[in-house]
C-alpha cells in the first residue's frame, strides 16, 4: 500500500498517497484554487507550471503553483473564499 | 484637416499634453492635440505614478506641491480606473544620518505648511511590519498619494474633448514652429499657439532644447494585499535621483488597490534601448529585497522600462521659446512628470492667457538654463 500524507485544504484534512500534487489534493477536496480578479473561481488548466491558475496559498506563502508542488505531510493549503 | 486652425495644437498625448489640452479646453480655446501614438502611452504608460512633494530645489517643491493639491482638488473627479490612493509616502531613513535628513525634510515642509509626521522605528514598524529590522525611523507625508497613470491621462483627455478638443493620434508630427505643425503625411494644422509637449521626443521636434534620455525600470508583483501600505522610498533615493551621472538604484515601492506591488527604481543614462537590463533589474530587486526582505518570496508579473525626459538643471523647461512667438515647451519633467502635470498646465495657460499664475513660471523658463550656463 502506498504511503498517505496529510494536508489541510481549507481547514479540512485530506489524505493523499504521498507523491501528490497539491492541485490534485485541492480537486479531491472539491475545492477551487483561486478567484479571478472579476470573481470567477479558477483551478488547474494546463498543469505544468505554465497558466497560474493553480495558485494557492501554501502556509504562509501566497500564491504558489499547486501543480507544481508535491504535498507534504501537515501542509496547510488555502484557497480563495 | 488640412486648413484647420485652431487657438492651441499641444504636440504629444501624454499626461503632461492632457493636462494642458484640458486647461486651455476649460479657458474655453480650441484646442487640437498630435501624437503619433496613443493617448498616455510614452514615459506616462511606463511611470509608477506616484504624486509626491520633493524639495532638491525651491522651484522643485514649489511645482509638486502645487500640482499635488491640484491633484487633491481633481481627486473627486477621477473615476474609479485612475485609482487615486492618498496613501502618502514614508520617506525611510536607514541611519542617523538620514534620519537627520528626516527633521531636515521636516522643519522645511512645517514652513510651507505641508503636514508630515516624523516616525521613530517603532511607529515606522507598526504602520510598515514587513520593513527590516535596524531602520531608526522615516518621514510620513500623508498628502501624496498613487494614480495609474495611462487612465489618469486618458481622462484629461476625455475632458479636453468634452470641452471640444480635437485628439488625433497616429501620426507622427515632423516639424513644429512658427504657428505651424507638419504631419508625416503631408497634413498641416496652424495654430496661434503651439505647445511641445513630446517628453523626449521634444527636443527632436525644438532643435535647441537639452534632454536626455533617462531609462528606468519597474517591476509589478502579483498581489499581496496589506503587504505593503504607504509608497515607501529610502532617503537615499535622493541621492539616487539627483546624481547627474552613472547608473542608480533606489529603494521605491508602491502598493496598488489591486494588492499588486510596484517596485522601482533605476535612473540610467545613455541607454537607449527599451530591453530590460538584467544587471541593474538585478541591483534594483536587491535594493527592494535588502529593505523588505518578504519580498524574496513573492512573484513578480511583468518588468518593463521608460524613458524619462531629463534636464541639465533637473528642472521642467514650461514657457515660450525664444525667437518663435507661437511656440511653447511644457517638457523635461524627468521622474516628475505625473505629479507636475496639472501644475505645469496650470502656469503655463495662465502665462500664456495673460494671468497671473499662482506660483511664478521664471525658475521653469528656458532662459534660467541658458543663464546657468553664461555663469558656468
Amino acid at each position: 500500500m502506498l504511503e498517505q500524507v496529510t494536508i489541510s485544504v481549507n481547514g479540512v484534512s485530506t489524505t493523499v498517497p504521498r507523491g501528490t500534487t497539491v492541485a490534485a489534493a485541492v480537486m479531491l477536496a472539491a475545492q477551487p484554487c483561486r478567484n479571478s480578479v472579476s470573481g470567477q473561481p479558477r483551478g488547474p488548466l494546463c498543469g505544468m507550471g505554465i497558466c497560474f491558475e493553480c495558485r494557492v496559498n501554501i502556509n504562509t506563502r501566497l500564491h504558489c503553483r499547486s501543480c507544481q508542488i508535491i504535498c507534504e505531510q501537515g501542509m496547510e493549503v488555502t484557497t480563495d473564499e | 484637416m488640412k486648413h484647420n486652425t485652431y487657438d492651441v495644437v499641444v504636440v504629444g498625448a501624454g499626461i503632461v499634453g492632457a493636462a494642458c489640452a484640458d486647461e486651455f479646453a476649460g479657458r474655453g480655446m480650441r484646442v487640437a492635440v498630435v501624437d503619433g501614438n496613443s493617448v498616455g502611452s510614452g514615459a506616462t504608460a511606463a511611470a509608477m505614478g506616484h504624486i509626491v512633494v520633493m524639495d532638491d530645489s525651491e522651484a522643485q517643491f514649489a511645482l509638486t506641491r502645487y500640482s499635488q493639491r491640484l491633484w487633491e482638488q481633481l481627486h473627486a473627479e477621477l473615476p474609479s480606473e485612475v485609482e487615486f490612493d492618498q496613501c502618502g509616502t514614508v520617506w525611510v531613513a536607514a541611519d542617523d544620518e538620514e534620519m537627520a535628513e528626516v527633521w531636515r525634510k521636516q522643519k522645511l515642509y512645517k514652513q510651507r505648511s505641508v503636514p508630515t509626521e516624523v516616525l521613530d522605528a517603532k511607529t515606522l514598524y507598526q504602520i510598515e511590519p514587513n520593513l527590516r529590522a535596524g531602520l531608526v525611523g522615516g518621514l510620513l507625508v500623508p498628502e501624496d498619494a498613487v494614480l495609474y497613470p495611462p487612465c489618469a491621462a486618458a481622462f484629461l483627455m476625455n475632458r479636453a474633448q468634452k470641452g471640444g478638443t480635437k485628439l488625433c493620434v497616429g501620426e507622427s508630427v515632423t516639424h513644429i514652429g512658427q504657428g505651424r505643425v507638419r504631419m508625416a503625411n503631408g497634413l498641416e494644422i496652424s495654430a496661434k499657439f503651439i505647445v511641445n509637449a513630446a517628453g523626449t521626443a521634444s527636443a527632436e521636434l525644438t532643435p535647441g532644447v537639452e534632454l536626455k534620455k533617462r531609462k528606468g525600470h519597474l517591476v509589478i508583483t502579483d498581489r499581496y494585499p496589506g503587504f505593503v501600505r504607504h509608497q515607501l522610498v529610502e532617503l537615499g533615493y535622493v541621492k539616487s535621483a539627483s546624481s547627474s551621472t552613472g547608473d542608480s538604484v533606489a529603494f521605491n515601492v508602491q502598493p496598488r488597490r489591486s494588492g499588486q506591488l510596484l517596485i522601482g527604481s533605476s535612473r540610467q543614462f545613455g541607454a537607449e534601448h527599451k530591453e530590460v537590463d538584467q544587471v541593474i533589474l538585478a541591483r534594483m530587486v536587491q535594493r527592494a529585497q535588502h529593505y523588505m526582505p518578504g519580498l524574496k518570496q513573492m512573484s513578480a508579473i511583468r518588468i518593463w522600462t521608460g524613458f524619462r525626459a531629463a534636464t541639465p538643471d533637473k528642472l521642467p523647461l514650461i514657457g515660450p521659446w525664444p525667437g518663435d512667438d507661437s511656440l511653447f515647451l511644457a517638457t523635461g519633467h524627468e521622474g516628475l512628470g505625473i505629479t507636475m502635470a496639472l501644475g505645469t498646465a496650470h502656469i503655463l495657460v495662465d502665462h500664456i492667457t495673460g494671468r497671473i499664475p499662482e506660483i511664478p513660471i521664471e525658475p521653469y523658463l528656458l532662459s534660467r538654463v541658458s543663464q546657468e550656463h553664461t555663469h558656468a
